[in-house]
């Protein structure tokens, strides 16, 4: 099958170009993993990251065929119709939006900088006592769908909004984190959070497109986590 | 000195759980730390771990005690575990995690609001005595993951100085021996730089990749063992490698132990529960060198599944979809994803796995490197100024085969004790080590061989052929003539990395150049591992020969010790003098 991989080398490149690959899968419904290791025995400089490679540490995450995910876990045949039989190419090209460092390696900085904004850690002013803090199943069953974000960026680096402010709007991923401590029952720092958001950017960039749910790799949902921020900011304006 | 030199209080190589626990104690106290990370914290190995941390809170059993894991420990050890480190652990175990806990770690939750507990496998109430524990903390089946962003948030509060993708390519030692600190390289830059420190903390995780099917990341390179031998340093029972039982089968993907903890079992191409004939009393709960070693009997004796006949199955349906999505969600996924199996409705492919590596770099329990002492008993010596926390070490709490859940809790627990004991040393004045000119020189040497090699084979080439080297020589079941061969074929391969090429010579981000110095890394530790392996003439825990059946306490109930430089074998001392408990004797070791 044919391969359609994103090259630029700041060093040599004066511009980035697509490079075309052939890869034997042997049929196979490989990984898009899969296939940039075969790439890599072919033409060892191409570069990418890669570390646990079953979709939880948000290495790999990149555009395929136009659409952002995680090669660890996303088949040939998902990548879309007639890549797997060879009919159309593979097409991968680097996270959009984020300034790239080589190949499919972006500086992921801006990203991280949205994420440490919202303070992503715990914070609470009463003394700990000498075991756990208590938390009942049905509060801890409020972080499900929020502490398993794997920092990635397929959500922050598909969404318009992001692309147009980077640096003022927190972005899907950091709003997300926002509410997962914001909706823990063992967290005090509500009334700081929500202070630090309540701008025009910050969070109210949202637009609502939700491009974040339809590529989040695990299925979480940040559109309706900014949805109760926004709840939580009203309320509190009232 | 040609390179450019950045100074620390302490640097810590390696950021999952142990490096990221030992970075924010010291962090916290107002040192100057520097975490030196080849990936970004949250992408390290720790985040792929599951089931859970185990530990005597005593929630889901009240009465539970320390103890009682203790002894856990010390027989899952096959009794060469050092019980004055495995004490420490199981007693000082608690408290870590109720830390865990403040900071933020989003643990599951029992009726009565405390942290929830799941059996694992190995574990016991009273001694061996009352049955079935239920003592593995857990966050659903993401444990790992939910404890790897909880330190890395704390690091970021407390202000640890983070060199993310940045590679450790190599110890700097004076003439002394002394570590003085690292050379490492910036993967975005090209650069390379020297990190001067009073303490080096090696946190570098596994080695699983020698292997060529394992659950490991491919980030499991074994870079602290690496740099550890080619300073001479030893490593020790180096030849205990864990098998998972349940590696998704072709993938290698992990399936946690939580699953039989939860109820679930694995069946033969019969449909046989074939744990209750290798295991009466914990049948699918013994501990994991056990069922790894029935599964390769019933694959090996025609009653593995597939058109192979090389797999076995673990059934989940009978818990429920229930029971499934809330208690293992991750495993849903993964299984779907990775074997095109709904546990929901049908049973996973399993086949053991390489999964851990038990040995490492001899340490205390403050993480203090312990050198050759020449064979002689007697008191440990140090190495000055360097430390291991984690997998990379062998304190040694593991021994030869390691229970499920206390990994997570050994990265902790000695990553805390680590920064503790640093912290008070650094307040002591600690001593600065200086290296000569030619000493970095030294440290150098390996990443300019690559960077000036101007033909020879293929990095990615000799890698798979060492992989498959070690999975077919040192595999579950060993035998002498078999791993002689192996030991053999290793030595040809020293012999062909040494002239390997790196095509790609570019500065930023070049991945090639980091993969042909982990390879040097592979190298090392399946050398050690192989020597160790064929030098252990007796089965125990992991290890287990068809030439030595039988584990052998005359001869064999200790340590061993890799020495590099002269590519032998030693014998270490087991620690048997728990400081407030009475020592755990050896006896024969049943489930």
């Amino acid at each position: 099958m044919k391969v359609s991989i994103y090259r630029y080398n700041p060093e040599t490149d004066r511009e980035p170009t697509m490079k075309e690959y052939e890869v034997d899968t042997q049929g196979k419904d490989l990984m898009v993993l899969d296939i940039l290791a075969l790439v890599k025995e072919q033409d060892e400089s191409m570069s990418y990251r890669r570390s646990c490679r079953e979709g939880v540490c948000g290495s790999d995450g990149m555009n395929m065929n136009g659409k952002n995910g995680l090669a660890c876990i996303t088949p040939l045949s998902q990548v879309a119709p007639g890549v797997l039989e060879g009919k159309k190419p593979l097409i991968l090209r680097p996270l959009p939006g984020l300034p790239v460092i080589r190949d499919l390696v972006v500086d992921m900085g801006m990203f991280y900088n949205q994420y440490e904004k919202v303070q992503p850690f715990l914070q609470n002013s009463t003394p700990a006592p000498a075991i756990e803090r208590l938390q009942t199943p049905e509060d801890r069953a409020k972080l499900d769908g929020l502490y398993e974000c794997i920092l990635c960026a397929c959500c922050s680096t598909s969404c318009p909004s992001f692309w147009w402010n980077p640096d003022k709007f927190l972005g899907p991923a950091a709003l997300l984190q926002s509410y997962r401590f914001l909706a823990d029952s063992r967290d005090t720092a509500t009334e700081e959070r929500l202070s630090k958001l309540d701008d025009p950017f910050s969070l109210f960039r949202c637009h609502g497109i939700m491009n974040c749910v339809s590529v989040c790799p695990k299925g979480l949902n940040p559109t309706r986590a900014i949805g109760h921020i926004r709840s939580m900011l009203l309320e509190r304006g009232i | 000195m040609s390179i450019r030199t950045i100074t620390f209080d302490a640097i810590v190589v390696g950021g999952g759980g142990a490096g990221m626990r030992a970075s924010l104690q010291m962090a916290q106290s107002g040192f100057k730390t520097a975490l030196i990370s080849k990936v970004f914290p949250t992408r390290s190995h720790t985040v792929s771990a599951q089931g859970g941390i185990t530990c005597a809170i005593a929630s889901a059993d009240p009465n539970d005690d320390w103890r009682w894991h203790m002894y856990d420990t010390v027989k899952g050890s096959d009794y060469i575990g050092d019980q004055d480190a495995i004490e420490y652990m199981c007693n000082v175990g608690p408290e870590a995690v109720f830390e865990l806990d403040h900071m933020g770690l989003p643990f599951s939750r029992t009726e009565e609001g405390r942290i929830y507990q799941r059996p694992f496998g190995g574990q016991s109430k009273n001694f061996g005595e009352g049955g079935q524990a239920a003592r593995t903390c857990a966050a659903a089946d993401r444990t790992g993951h939910a404890l790897l962003h909880t330190l890395y948030q704390q690091n970021l509060k407390n202000g640890t100085q983070f060199y993310n993708e940045w590679y450790a390519a190599e110890l700097v030692k004076d003439a002394d021996g002394n570590v003085c600190g690292v050379i490492a390289i910036d993967i975005e830059s090209g650069e390379t730089v020297f990190f001067k420190a009073k303490a080096t903390v090696f946190a570098t995780g596994g080695s699983g990749r020698i292997y060529a099917s394992t659950t490991n990341a491919l980030i499991n390179t074994g870079d602290g063992v690496g740099m550890a031998l080619r300073a001479g340093l030893p490593v020790q029972d180096i030849e205990m490698w864990q098998f998972h039982p349940t590696g998704i089968a072709g993938a290698g993907v992990l399936v946690t132990e939580g699953c039989r903890g939860e109820g679930g079992y694995l069946i033969n191409k019969d449909g046989e529960r074939f744990m209750e004939r290798y295991a009466p009393n914990a049948k699918d709960l013994a501990s994991r060198d056990v069922v790894a070693r029935s599964m390769m009997m019933e694959i090996l004796d025609g009653r593995g599944a597939g058109p192979n006949g090389d797999h076995v199955f673990l059934k989940l349906d009978h818990l429920g979809e229930e029971v499934l999505h809330s208690r293992l969600p991750g495993i849903c996924e993964l299984a779907i994803t990775f074997a095109q199996t709904d546990p929901v409705k049908e049973p996973i492919p399993v086949v053991p796995t390489c999964h851990y590596m038990m040995g490492g770099i001899p340490t205390n329990v403050h993480g203090q490197a312990i050198k050759l002492s020449g064979g002689h008993e007697g008191e440990d010596q140090f190495v000055n100024g360097l430390f291991a926390v984690g997998e990379v070490a062998c304190v040694s709490v593991h021994g030869a085969n390691r229970l499920g859940g206390n990994s997570l809790l050994d990265l902790v627990v000695f990553g805390r004790a680590a920064g503790l004991f640093i912290e008070d040393q650094l307040r002591q004045g600690m001593t600065q080590y200086e290296p000569s000119d030619s000493d970095i020189e030294q440290a150098l040497s390996r990443v300019r061989r690559w960077d000036e090699s101007s033909g020879g084979e293929s990095v990615s080439a000799l890698r798979k052929e060492l992989q498959s080297v070690m999975q077919n020589h040192f595999g579950v079941f060993r035998k002498g003539d078999l791993m002689a061969e192996g030991v053999a074929k290793l030595a040809d391969l020293r012999e062909r990395i040494s002239k390997a090429h790196l095509d790609d010579k570019s500065k930023p981000f070049n991945t090639a150049r980091i993969e042909a110095l982990e390879l040097d890394n592979l190298l090392e530790v399946a050398e050690a591992t192989a020597i160790a392996a064929e030098g252990r003439t007796e089965s125990r825990g992991a290890h287990s020969r068809y030439d030595y059946p039988d584990r052998d306490d005359e001869n064999w109930l200790c340590h061993s010790i890799f020495d590099p430089t002269a590519k032998k074998l030693g014998k270490r001392e087991v620690n048997f003098k728990p400081k407030t408990v009475d020592t755990f004797q050896p006896k024969a070791r049943t489930y």
